[in-house]
């Protein structure tokens, strides 16, 4: 594949992150570093701390040390509508779409930031709201196209089946257009078909709208093949940071997935066969 | 065959967002509006129109207040009777106090009022969450009926306790005619729901059923959930009080604060299950049930001869009221108008289902 854009400054930075829930360290001085127009996967065991991350990127963890800074704006804590405001979406493990609203409502709640009409200006439903309805709809319908969910616009979300749901969610995060995407287990559950879909898309919106995206994914081959940095958490710690190859390679992230030996030598242990 | 939309294309957006989308709808609603203003009015007797018709559309307007907040913002309420209590008293308070102000002014006023009211009972809901806010909501409920019994100030020194309107007019038209008095609740209920409806099908809508269907996602799309909260407690108080002056003003006349107890409460709660839980359309279908179910009720009996006494029809018509509300909770929890919706599919595709 070649790849046309252009790895920029970096976007968002953490510093010495530490969170902890009572007596259990979620993340213990974990730092790193995302460039613009990158896809930045996170990978580890489970309990790594991987959700907390993007949770405390996000705004809706604080953690107890640590700097973040995201578009030169540095702040310790901040409440998730912040973070959404300062242009960072993202999608849940769990599907958290509103089950009761359409596939349409659902995306277009994604750019309720962006409406800016009061609630009596959209009581009465003239003029300035009917305008800005319209041309959100426009916007979403852009989504709804490039997403390939045209035949279900209308259908409350609880309905579809879980692959759609999942692309529905995708699409209701990319339709605040995010600068920086954060993407919880995207293809967690899906069939192999499913997943080059949404390998497709991930890449799409990386390369046509440039946005940067972290995202966190168990399936390995998923990751080697689309991200350009990978990050390895363990037990809250960083044990890894680098190209897919480097972190192939690397002791550390070896003996995190397969346990430590001594019988073997590290050069003969080759992690994430057949790739 | 004949509730079917092949055919109708849409080519704009525009179109395709209007409020009645199908050509049939727009033909019906614009029936029933024509029957409402116009039909009735004309046909109604005065017990038709002051006694059932009115309540109908006063208690309409409630359960559409009680559905902003429950139904799509989903908050828990058991106050509504007591924003209705607030709107009343404060219609009473500004007519009295300001007799030269304008009869829908005062509504508007007194809307404003109960909006306030809600707004202040709604802030624990920032913390709280279903049955404990409902629970919240009750002492707002029992505090209000307490406040307008016991404060003398709220009932201008009377000794009963009851309020009375003062001779109503608007725009020098006198009221005193029943079906003066129903045209203008139409009126005032019909623009109300238009504004409910416009509400929920653009953001703010959208970001109450957000908050409604998952609290932590629609935070993180940059929803403010106490803004939006507050937002609904608001707006559902202010439906809520308007339908309080209107049912003091212009159904009852006199009212006292026991009218609107915890009982009024729970009728409207009941309204919008059995109506229907988020639909603007369910709260006017609630609303009709459970008015004209006692009617029905005594029409029956009067089918037997009236062999039943009043009591006992009375205690028939709790027995199936929960019986219908524990129905509906099992079998539709959208109620009826979730029902309508179904029908209206079946419909489409009558008598060829396949």
């Amino acid at each position: 594949m070649v790849k046309t854009r252009v790895i920029g400054e970096v976007i968002l930075k953490l510093e010495n992150v530490s969170l902890s829930f009572g007596g259990v360290q979620a993340l213990s001085d974990v730092s790193l570093q995302v460039r613009e127009r990158q896809i930045l996967a996170i990978i580890g065991p489970n309990g790594a701390g991987k959700s907390s991350m993007l949770n405390v990127i996000n705004g809706v963890y604080h953690p107890q040390q640590g700097k973040i800074t995201f578009k030169g704006r540095t702040r310790t804590s901040m409440r998730p509508h912040d973070a959404a405001a300062m242009g960072i979406a993202r999608t849940f493990q769990n599907i958290a779409l509103f089950k009761g609203m359409t596939v349409l409502d659902n995306i277009l709640a994604g750019r309720n930031l962006m409406m800016r009409t009061s609630f009596l200006e959209q009581a009465l439903y003239l003029g300035r709201t009917k305008r800005e309805e319209l041309a959100h709809r426009e916007k979403v319908e852009e989504i709804i196209d490039f997403l390939h969910i045209q035949a279900v616009r209308k259908t409350p979300v609880g309905r579809l089946p879980y692959g759609l749901q999942k692309r529905v969610e995708l699409a209701r995060a990319f339709a605040a257009e995010p600068e920086l995407l954060l993407l919880d287990e995207p293809m967690a559950g899906m069939n192999l078909e499913e997943k080059e879909d949404m390998c497709r898309f991930i890449l799409d919106v990386n390369e046509q709208f440039g946005t940067t995206i972290v995202l966190i994914e168990h399936d390995m081959s998923v990751v080697m093949d689309i991200s350009d940095h990978v990050v390895v958490l363990d037990f809250g710690r960083k044990i890894g940071d680098g190209t897919p190859d480097e972190v192939r390679r690397d002791p550390r992230v070896i003996d995190a997935y397969l346990g430590p030996t001594q019988a073997a030598p590290y050069h003969e242990k080759e992690l994430f066969h057949g790739m | 065959m004949i509730y079917r939309e092949a055919g109708q294309f849409k080519a704009t957006y525009s179109a395709d967002q209007a409020l009645f989308p199908i050509r049939q709808d727009q033909v019906g609603v614009a029936i029933l509006l024509v029957i409402a203003y116009i039909v009735v009015p004309f046909v109604g007797n005065d017990y038709w129109l002051g006694s059932i018709f009115i309540p109908f559309l006063v208690l309409s307007l409630a359960a559409l207040g009680l559905n902003i907040l429950t139904g799509y913002a989903g908050q828990l309420s058991l106050g509504t009777a007591g924003f209705m209590a607030v709107g009343a008293f404060a219609a009473y308070n500004f007519a009295i106090r300001v007799p030269a102000i304008p009869l829908l002014l005062n509504f508007a006023l007194s809307g404003l009022c109960a909006a306030c009211v809600g707004i202040l009972f709604g802030v624990p809901s920032l913390r709280i969450k279903g049955f404990y806010l409902a629970v919240a909501t009750l002492a707002s409920q029992f505090f209000i009926e307490w406040l307008f019994t016991r404060v003398g100030w709220f009932t201008n020194y009377s000794t009963s306790g009851v309020i009375s309107a003062p001779p109503l007019s608007i725009f020098g038209h006198s009221l005193s005619s029943v079906w003066s008095r129903y045209v203008l609740t139409l009126a005032i209920v019909t623009v109300m729901a238009l504004g409910a409806k416009n509400m929920v099908r653009s953001s703010v809508g959208r970001a109450w059923m957000a908050v409604r269907d998952m609290d932590v996602a629609a935070e993180v799309i940059g929803i403010r959930m106490l803004r939006t909260k507050l937002l609904a407690f608001g707006v559902s108080s202010f439906y809520c009080g308007v339908a309080g002056a209107l049912w003091a003003f212009l159904y009852l006349g006199t009212v006292e604060p026991q009218a609107f107890d915890l009982a009024r409460s729970f009728q409207i709660l009941f309204m919008i299950i059995i109506g229907g839980v988020g639909s603007i359309l369910g709260s006017f279908l609630g609303a009709a049930f459970i008015v004209l179910l006692p009617i029905f009720i005594n029409i029956g009996s009067g089918m037997f001869g009236h062999a039943f006494r009043a009591d006992t029809i009375t205690q028939i018509e709790l027995i199936l009221f929960g019986g219908l509300i524990i129905f509906f909770l099992i079998v539709e929890p959208h109620g009826l108008a979730r029902l309508w919706r179904i029908g209206k599919e079946k419909l489409r595709l009558w008598p060829f289902p396949y």
